[in-house]
């Protein structure tokens, strides 16, 4: 099963390497992961999403935790979130094809960003699922490159996870923060 | 104060407290060696990196503090590795300190540069590459800090040599660490508290299994007041060995693969496990599948990644073992339990009979005689530290610990090779204490380049090599499942005497069971390094035994030609 984490970490040098590597370490398969920064300066963002069951899920954000550098860990599988994939896809087109290709864009409700004599470039947000759509009507047309940036993921409704990060700035838990069960705990 | 990098590491090891470091120095870390010469630290110079790596975990365990390693870049480094690991899997505080090419060159495979930070990521707790002077001084108070708190582990801080050869303003109070992704102090739910009471005052055939964490966290205490208010009897991991009295009447004795048989059987029928600071280890669960089955089990636990991870548990207790026992021992009921620790008397059947200690005296010298006359003679007093294998268990079942830290070995990773670095690191750290390594032929082969540091320093240890010819615990596999194909065990060996002599030790060499107590009072009266080889039978056998993977209760278990005999008839 896939599950989809949210995880804030420091924004220090190497570590993507740190988190990437304790999943490999622990011989979880990562889907994906995408890293960004956040409005916070000095806390980037991860999203990851590995294949595993409910109990790897515990250990995987356990783990995660353990790593000094890591400040927030939500397990958004469960609960109600936003997921997107974003997809480029190179398609082959013809004079012929072209406008078929520009309607099947329209339905799927994604763009063309680039036009050329032999070939257009699409582009679409949206779930995997929505993705994997589009790439199967667009495979009769020839597909001549794709890329997809991977799930990135937020919960719904005003909680805001990065709040629970506000006392990076800080540079330490203030003592107000240091029983708030959001907050990081590496041991 | 305006100071170089180099110096600045000095002075901050002082301000921590550190009054030893072990190391070899070489290019990267140079101008770090030439600041050390300013500053009251001794400076321990061992014959190879993975000594000092064990020797600065043979000093974390022995006194409660952090040890110190220092080395160069490249091979300095590497030679680090399995002492790290070592440290990392037995949650032993040290602190690494590497050399590393200047950072301008960093990436360019310069003259010893290895990416030793990432090497050692997943062995370390944290670690730390610095390349400015500037950030020296708060990478080595954080580095103290996560090493010795929460779970203690290894932490590695590789350390550029432009930045330790460049100045910079020095404030200690400036350098306050800034950890906010760290946070060790966790304390368990009070519902779980309610929880885990109700469950151990109404238990009728409980055992504490009580581990390394019992140790660490300073729980020896409150952990027999725990047991002996609650009658609640004690099997200890290996690890765990001397966190409770081992003649206390509440001891079971220690559980696991080559535990007594007695106690994995009490687990076995058990209706509660109080799992203290102990990690649900392979070595002491057997085949989790029929692990306990009866059992509810309570788990305390600092480290929140090891609560269901090999076993799942009704009650996760995560927090300070002390403070967690300390809170639960108020509202622990006494509860009249000696039904059931006399059915586990019971359980102990003809376990005597098929002690070594006890069969008929065959004129052979055995291992288990050695270390019950060592335990004998030094009145069980003695910090004993061993290396891995056959001896290793022998001495975790003759020598009785009565006290905490007075046995390091390496569980976790099993490293051969530890005890003699680890016995020095022991014996600078607690200079008052009878060090002994107990070491077995083969991993005495591994580390013995430390002989010389232990002369060149001046200090008194005691070496027990158990000399059995063989690399006897994976010969002992061979035995049980190889078909006694000993491929690559049998193990020639220098004579160790003339060994020991050429390094300027005393040393002697018995075979003979009636040469082994008076042999020992020598040693002990001798101020000065000994060696003693005792040359022990060489296809004994470690009994009981749990097959990896096997149930914990189906144990192979030594045949004795009394019981054996008797059942004949
Ligand atoms: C560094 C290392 N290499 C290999 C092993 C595998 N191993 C475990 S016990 C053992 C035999 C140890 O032989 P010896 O030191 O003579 O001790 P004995 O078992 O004979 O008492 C070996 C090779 C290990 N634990 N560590
Ligand atoms: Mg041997």
């Amino acid at each position: 099963m896939l599950n989809t984490f949210v995880v804030y970490v420091e924004n220090k040098p190497g570590v993507l390497n740190r988190v990437a590597s304790l999943f490999r370490r622990r011989a979880f398969n990562i889907e994906s992961l995408t890293v960004g920064h956040t409005d916070k300066p000095g806390v980037s963002r991860m999203t990851i999403v590995v294949d595993t069951d409910e109990q790897g899920a515990l250990r995987a954000e356990a783990n995660l935790y353990k790593l000094v550098n890591v400040l927030l860990v939500n397990n958004v599988t469960g609960g109600p979130a936003v997921m997107r994939d974003l997809a480029m896809i190179k398609v082959a087109a013809t004079p012929e094809t072209r406008s078929h290709l520009l309607q099947l864009v329209h339905v799927f409700r994604a763009r063309v960003v680039d036009v050329a004599p032999e070939s257009v470039i699409i582009e679409i947000t949206g779930t995997e699922d929505k993705i994997d759509g589009l790439l199967e009507v667009l495979r009769p047309f020839g597909i001549l490159e794709m890329v997809r940036t991977g799930r990135v993921a937020m919960s719904r409704g005003a909680k805001s996870a990065a709040a629970a990060v506000g006392g990076m700035a800080e540079l330490a838990i203030p003592p107000e923060m240091r029983d708030d069960e959001d907050v990081s705990y590496s041991v | 104060m305006t100071k170089t990098g180099g110096e600045i590491i000095w002075e901050c090891l002082v301000r921590q407290g550190v009054k030893h470091v072990f190391g070899y120095p070489g290019g990267a870390i140079l101008p770090a060696y030439d600041a050390m010469t300013r500053y009251p630290i001794h400076h321990i110079l061992v014959r190879h990196e993975q000594g000092a790596t064990h020797m600065a975990d043979g000093y974390a365990r022995a006194s409660g503090g952090v040890g110190v390693a220092i080395a160069t870049s490249g091979p300095g480094a590497t030679n680090m590795v399995t002492g790290i690991a070592t440290a990392m899997m037995d949650s032993s505080p040290i602190v690494c300190i590497t050399g590393q090419v200047g950072s301008k060159l960093i990436g360019y495979d310069a003259f010893q540069e290895t990416d030793i930070t990432g090497v050692t990521l997943p062995i370390t707790k944290h670690n730390y590459l610095v390349t400015h002077a500037d950030e020296v001084a708060r990478t080595i108070r954080e580095a103290f800090y996560i090493a010795a708190s929460g779970r203690p582990g290894p932490v590695l801080i590789d350390i550029t040599k432009d930045a330790q050869q460049s100045s910079c303003e020095f404030e200690w109070e400036a350098a306050a660490p800034q950890l906010p992704g760290y946070r060790p102090d966790l304390s368990p739910e009070p519902e779980d508290y309610d929880h885990a009471l109700s469950l151990i005052n109404t238990a009728r055939r409980p055992v504490i299994l009580a581990g390394h964490g019992v140790i660490i966290s300073g729980a020896m205490h409150v952990l027999r007041s725990f047991a002996e208010k609650s009658g609640i009897p004690v099997a200890p991991t290996l690890l765990g060995l001397g966190c409770f009295p081992a003649s206390h009447p509440l001891n079971l004795g220690m559980m696991g693969m080559h535990g007594e048989a007695w106690v994995n059987k009490a687990i076995q029928e058990a209706d509660l496990l109080l799992a203290f600071g102990m990690r649900f280890d392979d070595r002491v669960t057997g085949n989790v599948k029929t692990y306990a089955p009866t059992a509810k089990k309570i788990h305390v636990e600092i480290d929140p990644a090891e609560i269901n991870k090999n076993i799942k548990v009704d009650v996760g207790l995560v927090g300070d073992l002390r403070q967690v026992l300390q809170h639960l021992l108020p509202d622990v009921e006494s509860v009249d339990r000696s039904e059931w620790r006399q059915y586990i008397d019971e359980l102990k059947g003809d376990s005597a009979v098929r002690d070594i200690q006890n069969l008929p005296d065959d004129g052979h010298l055995y291992a288990a005689h050695v270390i019950n006359d060592l335990w004998r003679e030094t009145h069980g007093g003695a910090l004993v530290v061993t290396d891995v294998g056959q001896h290793q268990m022998w001495e975790a079942q003759y020598y009785h610990h009565e006290q905490p830290r007075s046995l390091i070995t390496s569980g976790g990773l099993g490293t051969m090779g530890f005890a003699v670095p680890a016995a020095i690191g022991a014996k600078f750290a607690r200079p008052e204490a009878e060090v002994w390594a107990v070491v077995g032929d083969g991993g005495f082969q591994m580390t013995m380049a430390e002989l010389a540091t232990m002369v060149q320093e001046k200090i008194d240890i005691k070496i027990a090599i158990i000399n059995n010819g063989y690399l006897g615990m994976v010969r002992q596999w061979q035995e049980f499942f190889y078909e006694r194909r000993y491929a690559a065990t049998p193990l020639l060996s220098p004579d160790f005497v003339k060994l020991a002599e050429a390094f300027g030790i005393r040393a002697t060499a018995v075979s003979q069971r009636a040469h082994v107590v008076p042999t020992i009072r020598e040693a002990r009266e001798y101020r000065g390094p000994v060696l003693i080889d005792f040359q022990v039978e060489q296809e004994d056998t470690v009994y009981p035994m749990v097959p990896a993977g096997a149930d914990l209760h189906n144990m192979i278990r030594r045949p004795s030609p009394i019981v054996e005999t008797a059942q004949d008839v």
